[in-house]
């Protein structure tokens, strides 16, 4: 947030890059018949993400924002599209990668949770939590692991770390537990972390310095955040760049503040005028939004937002869902009516 | 151990990685389990149904290991006939009566021959005629509670064997049988389960049929038929009641335990660690089913005890001595409808089938509430 990371994203290459990206989820699919209805969970995708920039991915729930998290950390495969991973100046193409190099994949790219309380496994003591892609991909000897999960428990301020080196994830808060996730994703020194909501189980008096703390082990550690989130407050606190999703498309994309001040695409501004603000003479501008969230059950080929758009027009109606519209300094835009 | 570990970044301050690896990590993990028996063990101790078939389990572990030292001091000078009264099996005691020695038997209940009388004495002179002497009556004798040469706590069976001999040995020949059942059992229904509520898909639809199927089919009545084929011993028994209880409802239930643990995050979080489907099965899910697998690893005993009861008692297994067995010998040689008058017969053998299942029920019970953490009262 400190300066506009669009500079860097333009010149250096970026550390992740998303093409094309699909993931279909087949309706009523067994052996004796073929799958013919589809849920377009994400549908065509693309996005980068410049080394140490952290990208915000925003939007209400069933949106494909957490599809598109678990396609990056190949917890689901992808059905079609690229992912590809900047590892050393070599591209890794996450979506269809070789068995070689999933070892390889695996010490780049990491994942924080949103559930504290679900992501521990609560028969492992805190050392063999965090110390256990050590202990997989054989790095160091047992007493180097041991150091060095001690070390990453001092980074996350769980201190002094050997009180908690041998606890169980029960004889935890919830806010200890999240400083745990975080060691974990991190022990392995990843270039690229995917956090699904990591603060939004958390009380709202710890959140705060969960978040702080990863800000400041971003800087530490040089990685790249890839947050997901449904809150704008949340995701303005931690990102360089905002891409807002809607029913498996990325509306819009672009710097958080510019985002925030210039929001161009509909369903942008609805969600903007919705966050509350905490001065009771305000007149929010009221945006109209019709309806409820729309099935992504084999979406017709139109603008997705269609149904709930308030400024749909005739050609929203006949084209496709509109490609991207570049209004300068990085902010994107798929609308037809700017 | 190709790769070593990057130096960190970024700066610390007081912090010296030394002073967290002074104790190895086999003692913390030692430690850790100790800790961990502690506090189950007084949830466990809570239950105080638990603890009483713990009692149970225990003096039936006392039983079983009494029978071989017996034998060894006690018991080991009694021999009749050149075998020891107490061995379970050739072992046989007989009636003592006495009999008036006459030259022309006629009645051979009360009457000896001076020549027979010769060899029962110990000494060289020859029996008088009219004298008495107290002579073995011949085997199978009746079974008897007392007066017979050697003592027997619970009296004799019909071919004159030791009851309680027999009785103590059934305790070993029990735990034998329920250790072997409950742990092929457990340990295929866990291994099953998990594989097929991890992999789901074809391999699940498969493993879940084979359970179905061998819930289908009785298991008392198969394992008649099989010991018809086969000469069924102990270990075999055991490891035929484990691979058809452990196939079926076991593994259903475990299967199920294993699918809510498999969604949850911290599978994800370790296949992202790089963790391969083995270890994420061994590591992850197993644990978290392990004390349901524990659970009805007590149940399995139970099941075990009773289907080789039933087995002995219709004479179909080739075991040396157990309490079915002791059952099944007083029925064939007719004593079933005695009742009370010859109760050492079937009475010690029922009770012990009736109080050994009983206690690893109670345990199953109470270690339930360890494990399901809903049933506690507190």
């Amino acid at each position: 947030m400190t300066e506009p990371m669009t500079d860097i994203a333009a010149k250096t290459t970026p550390l992740v890059k998303v093409e094309n990206l699909r993931k279909l989820y087949p309706v009523s699919k067994n052996i004796f018949r073929e799958a013919h209805d589809f849920v377009h969970a994400v549908d065509d995708i693309n996005f980068e993400i410049a080394p140490g920039e952290s990208l915000g991915l925003v939007g209400e729930s069933g949106c494909g924002k957490s599809t598109t998290g678990r396609m990056l950390t190949k917890l689901t495969d992808a059905t079609s599209g690229q992912i590809l991973l900047d590892d050393k100046g070599e591209l890794i193409d996450i979506a269809h990668i070789q068995r070689s190099d999933m070892r390889r994949f695996r010490r780049r790219v990491q994942m924080i949770f949103q559930d504290p309380f679900e992501s521990l496994n609560p028969r492992r003591t805190v050392y063999d939590t965090v110390a256990e892609s050590l202990t997989v991909q054989r790095i160091g000897r047992v007493q180097e692991r041991e150091e060095r999960v001690a070390e990453l428990l001092h980074r996350v301020g769980l201190t002094p770390p050997e009180s908690f080196l041998f606890r169980y994830p029960h004889e935890l808060s919830g806010g200890q537990r999240q400083r745990v996730a975080i060691a974990r994703a991190l022990v392995i020194d990843p270039t690229f972390v995917v956090a699904d909501e990591p603060t939004s189980m958390l009380d709202v008096s710890i959140r705060i310095s969960i978040m702080d703390l990863m800000l400041k082990l971003a800087d530490e550690f040089n990685v790249s955040y890839l947050y997901i989130t449904h809150d704008l407050a949340v995701a303005r606190y931690m990102c360089d760049r905002i891409a807002v999703m809607y029913l498996g498309k990325i509306v819009e994309i672009a710097p958080t503040e510019e985002l925030l001040a210039n929001p161009r695409h509909p369903y942008t501004r609805a969600l903007l005028s919705a966050v509350p603000v905490p001065d009771p003479a305000y007149k929010r501008e009221r945006v109209d939004i019709k309806g409820g969230i729309s099935k992504a059950l084999n979406p017709p080929p139109v603008c997705r937002f269609i149904e709930r758009c308030p400024r749909a027009t005739d050609q929203c109606r006949t084209s496709d869902h509109p490609g991207f519209d570049d209004l300068g300094n990085g902010h994107l835009v798929a609308c037809y009516n700017l | 151990m190709a790769d070593t570990l990057t130096p960190p970044t970024g700066e610390l301050e007081n912090f010296d990685p030394q002073r967290v690896v002074e104790e190895p990590l086999w003692r913390v993990r030692l430690r850790l389990g100790w800790r961990s028996f502690r506090r189950n063990w007084a949830l466990f101790n809570d239950n105080k149904m638990g603890v009483v078939g713990l009692a149970i389990i225990a003096l039936f572990g006392l039983m079983a290991l009494a029978h071989p030292i017996l034998m060894a001091t006690i018991w080991s000078n009694h021999l009749e006939g050149g075998k020891n009264v107490y061995d379970i099996r050739a072992g046989a005691d007989s009636i003592i009566v006495t009999k008036t020695i006459v030259e022309e038997v006629t009645d051979p209940l009360t009457e000896i021959s001076q020549i027979e009388a010769m060899f029962l004495g110990t000494g060289v002179n020859i029996p008088e005629i009219g004298d008495t002497i107290e002579s073995p009556l011949a085997n199978p004798a009746p079974p008897v509670f007392s007066g017979v040469k050697h003592p027997h706590i619970l009296g004799t069976d019909p071919f004159g064997g030791d009851v309680f001999s027999q009785l103590l040995f059934g305790a070993r020949a029990a735990f034998l049988l329920g250790a072997i059942a409950a742990i092929s059992s457990v340990a295929l229904a866990t291994l099953v389960g998990t594989i097929s509520a991890y992999f789901g898909g074809v391999i699940d639809t498969l493993l879940m049929r084979l359970a179905d199927l061998v819930i289908l089919i009785p298991l008392l009545p198969l394992l008649i038929v099989v010991s018809g084929f086969w000469n069924v011993e102990l270990t075999m028994l055991g490891i035929l009641i484990g691979i058809l209880s452990g196939l079926g409802g076991t593994a259903i239930i475990l299967k199920s335990q294993a699918l809510s643990v498999k969604v949850k995050p911290f599978i994800d979080a370790a296949r992202i660690a790089g963790g391969g489907h083995w270890r994420i099965i061994t590591r992850h899910i197993i644990p978290n089913v392990l004390p349901l697998s524990f659970l009805y690893m007590m149940f399995a005993v139970t099941g075990a005890i009773f289907t080789e009861a039933a087995l002995s008692f219709l004479g179909l297994l080739n075991i040396q001595q157990s309490w079915g067995i002791m059952i099944n010998i007083a029925h064939t040689q007719g004593y079933t409808l005695e009742g009370f008058d010859v109760w050492w017969l079937m009475f010690p053998a029922g009770l012990a089938i009736t109080l050994f299942s009983a206690g690893f029920f109670l345990v199953g019970r109470a270690m339930d509430e360890v494990v399901n953490p809903r049933l506690r009262k507190r």
